[in-house]
């Protein structure tokens, strides 16, 4: 039946595809002068990269762009295959190229040198500005406000735990990918937005190494559960966190996940409390609208809960009571500038406040490339540049590995 | 088994008495290339419903389908082609060097620290440097599992799989020493601003146009393989050796210094494919600066028995499957798995093909054919 039903899909598909090629584009003229092209890490069975591809669906439905008038390179690799790709984008037209993974951005900068009168979007990549060049754009979204909720959710939950006597040591553990600022800045949110519930929680990182490793990152939240960690949160693109979250819960341990990009309740039905994500479509539309209209693109694009460029994932069914609300307080006093996630006055490094940060040192000179990070008492994360630069290590955080 | 049966089996295989006549050989595998197609074809059908005829010219554009998709191609069937060609002299004399993917990686890094340290040098001169760096560290990589299979007899499959790992890791370590952005985990494009160390373009002005460069080293290298095998005294001992070791003892061929100098040679040319893959194509080193290509460059040159001018032919044809499968992947929204499934039908068939180029299969109540 399966089966059948596939072949179903299958066919429809191509039916489809065919019935495409023979309409006129939708868009009529306007859309005809936009052509994107796509290179992507993944594919729609990887969770990073599927959000990117519904982001850009739905930007070019938004904008009337044809089927026709995007051309997808999938699983490209972050080497040469990147650029090889870029160039062939151009060749086939496109007028704007978007890569979707950090390391492409080198591949991306070298193409967009060598064609000037192109865009290149590298997304998530921090080397626009400094590369001087006017067709090399970067883009990130606020996902540090999104973490910062996801930790109010588990924040709620690890209160009520405590509460009720089930835990006694507020001990958080985070499976991250690499040491680097885009996922520090993304577990001090996290932490942060836990602290601001539980003030006397601790949190554990574990690093994998790999942006998408199934077994590492159960392995990771694995050792984390031994040493005593009763909430797993996660920077890093697999189910394999939750799953093993869920299965320690299963066998009686008092556990809970937190997600990202997507919503984990399929690997993890009653572990999973929530995962912080991101809404790509709100910048693509931009970049789609921008192109359109013949604006200059941004160098640098970062947006969060105030364009809906963020979000948390549906709650989880055993979130602590409250939590909507407390979600929904605080997702209003970050869109009203009331709260900032990076607020000097809750965290301290090495017993110290803070009141000077870099805000980029991208050849580790530990010399400050753009402005003060620390203005009127709070960290402007990717306010300069829209890549994650927060990479302070704050007291209550210890990275293990 | 002993006793003649009465009933005689439905199918019989036998091996060939004498060896095929070249054409014949050759037209058995042309048989199954074709057949393969016949296959892939129907799973195409199969599973996506599409028209196997527009998915072939796909395949073939994806590869050949514009100017730079070509170059591409060129460059990388150089690259594969390097390769094959480093290992079929270890592999002719039965010395398995499967740790080509470890040889490149260092030649790789050896040639990515010269862009880096040496960027002042001139051009010519930066170039020459990062050739001898590469041929140099690739050799190391093969004189150490030579020398111990020469003085103790360990074994070197294993060894050389070992060295991998450690070559691997080497490029773990490098990457960390060398990234930028500082933090990124990855080296970069290097010397994007001044193309210090790349190899530029042959018939026009700048890099990445085309990939004359790669084009003519490798083929110097093929060539020199090609004659090195066929008009020398080493080639002609490694043919001895790969057929009987003792046989070349007792010629009086010292085989323990045809195995340290031949693996050296294997390695050295594996290197410079790292250093074709950091200057001539990607301009930075990571941990799949290989990417696996040391092992199918294996199947590459065994699929040429060795003949480094036949390894022109496999390493195009693996190549311009690998991209027409990418990018049938691309335009019909189907799997990488898919592009994979298609790759392996097809190795499957010329591998198999090998079996009946060896092989005569006899069928029951036929005469037997000769």
């Amino acid at each position: 039946m399966k089966k059948f039903l596939a072949l179903i899909l299958a066919l429809v598909m191509a039916l489809s595809l065919v019935a495409c090629g023979e309409k006129t584009p939708a868009g009529g003229d306007d859309a005809a002068k936009l052509k994107v092209g796509i290179v992507l890490v993944g594919d729609e069975n990887e969770g990073y990269t599927a959000a990117h591809m519904d982001g850009i669906k739905a930007a070019a439905a938004a904008c009337g762009l044809a089927d026709e008038n995007l051309v997808w390179c999938y699983n490209i690799p972050e080497n040469e295959e990147c650029y090889d790709k870029c160039v062939e984008c151009v060749e086939q037209g496109c007028n704007v190229v978007i890569t979707n993974s950090y390391s492409h951005q080198t591949y991306t900068q070298q193409a967009a040198e060598e064609n000037p009168n192109v865009q290149f979007v590298a997304m998530t990549g921090d080397t626009a500005m400094k590369s001087g060049l006017k067709n090399f754009h970067n883009a990130f979204n606020y996902t540090f406000e999104s973490r910062y909720v996801s930790g109010i959710v588990a924040g709620m939950k690890l209160k009520e735990l405590m509460d009720a006597g089930k835990v006694t040591d507020p001990y958080i553990g985070y499976v991250g990918a690499y040491p680097y600022a885009e996922v520090v800045s993304g577990y001090t949110g996290f932490f942060l937005g836990i602290k601001s519930i539980v003030p006397e929680a601790h949190m554990d990182v574990q690093y994998t190494n790999s942006w998408f490793n199934i077994q590492d990152e159960g392995k990771a939240a694995e050792a984390l559960m031994s040493r005593g960690c009763v909430i797993i949160g996660q920077h890093a693109d697999s189910t394999g966190a939750p799953k093993a979250v869920q299965t320690a819960k299963d066998n009686g341990q008092v556990v809970y996940s937190v997600g990202y990009n997507v919503d984990m309740l399929k690997a993890a039905p009653t572990a999973a409390l929530t995962s912080a994500s991101n809404n790509w479509s709100v910048f693509y539309t931009y970049l789609f609208n921008a192109m359109l209209n013949g604006e200059e693109v941004k160098t640098d694009w970062a947006a969060g809960y105030n364009e809906g460029a963020v979000c948390i994932t549906e709650l989880g069914p055993e979130v602590a009571e409250g939590t909507a609300e407390a979600v929904a307080a605080a997702e209003k006093a970050i869109k009203a500038g009331e709260l900032h996630v990076f607020d000097t006055a809750n965290f301290t490094v090495g017993g110290q406040p803070v009141t000077s940060a870099f805000t980029f040192d991208s050849d580790g000179d530990w010399a400050n490339d753009t402005n003060e990070g620390i203005v009127d008492g709070y960290y402007h994360e990717s306010e300069y540049i829209s890549a994650p630069s927060f990479s302070l290590r704050i007291d209550g955080i210890t990275e293990l590995n | 088994m002993e006793k003649k049966s009465v009933h005689e089996p439905l199918i019989r295989m036998s091996k060939r008495g004498e060896m095929l006549p070249a054409w014949k050989a050759w037209g058995i595998r042309v048989i199954a290339f074709f057949l393969s197609l016949v296959v892939c074809g129907i799973v195409i059908v199969a599973i996506s419903g599409l028209n196997p005829v527009q998915v072939f010219s796909t395949m073939a554009s994806g590869a050949f389908g514009t100017a730079k998709r070509s170059w591409v191609t060129i460059r990388d069937a150089m690259t594969m082609l390097c390769i094959a060609v480093g290992l079929a002299p270890a592999f002719k004399m039965k010395f398995w060097n499967i740790g080509a993917e470890g040889q490149i990686l260092v030649g790789g890094i050896a040639c990515a620290a010269c862009m880096i340290y040496l960027k002042s040098l001139p051009t010519i001169v930066l170039l020459l440097v990062m050739i001898i760096a590469s041929l140099v560290a690739g050799g190391l990589w093969g004189f150490l599992p030579g020398v111990f299979k020469a003085i103790w007899n360990t074994n070197e499959t294993l060894f050389t799989l070992m060295m991998n790992y450690i070559a691997i890791q080497l490029t773990s370590f490098f990457v960390a020493k060398w990234e930028n952005p500082f933090g990124s985990n990855s080296v970069g494009v290097i010397n994007s601003a001044g193309k210090e160390g790349w190899l530029p373009n042959l018939f026009s002005s700048g890099y990445n146009g085309d990939f004359g460069w790669n084009v003519i080293l490798v083929l110097i290298i093929t060539v020199f393989m090609y004659l090195y095998m066929t008009k020398s005294k080493h080639g002609y001992e490694i043919a001895v050796i790969g057929d009987s070791e003792n046989t070349a003892r007792y010629a009086g061929i010292r085989v323990n210094k045809a195995y340290v100098r031949t693996i050296i040679l294997s390695g050295a040319i594996c290197g410079l494919a790292g250093f074709i893959a950091v200057s001539g194509a990607s301009h930075t080193i990571s941990t799949s600066t290989a990417g696996g290509r040391g092992f199918t460059a294996i199947i590459v040159a065994w699929l040429a028995q060795f003949n480094s001018v036949v390894m022109v032919i496999f390493s195009f044809l693996i190549v311009a499957l690998q991209k027409g499968a990418q990018a049938i992947a691309s335009q019909y929204n189907l799997s990488q798995e898919v592009s994979e499934m298609i790759t392996g039908i097809i190795l499957f068939f010329l591998l198999g093909s090998e079996f009946f180029v060896n092989y005569i299969v006899r069928f029951r109540r036929k005469k037997v054919t000769k």
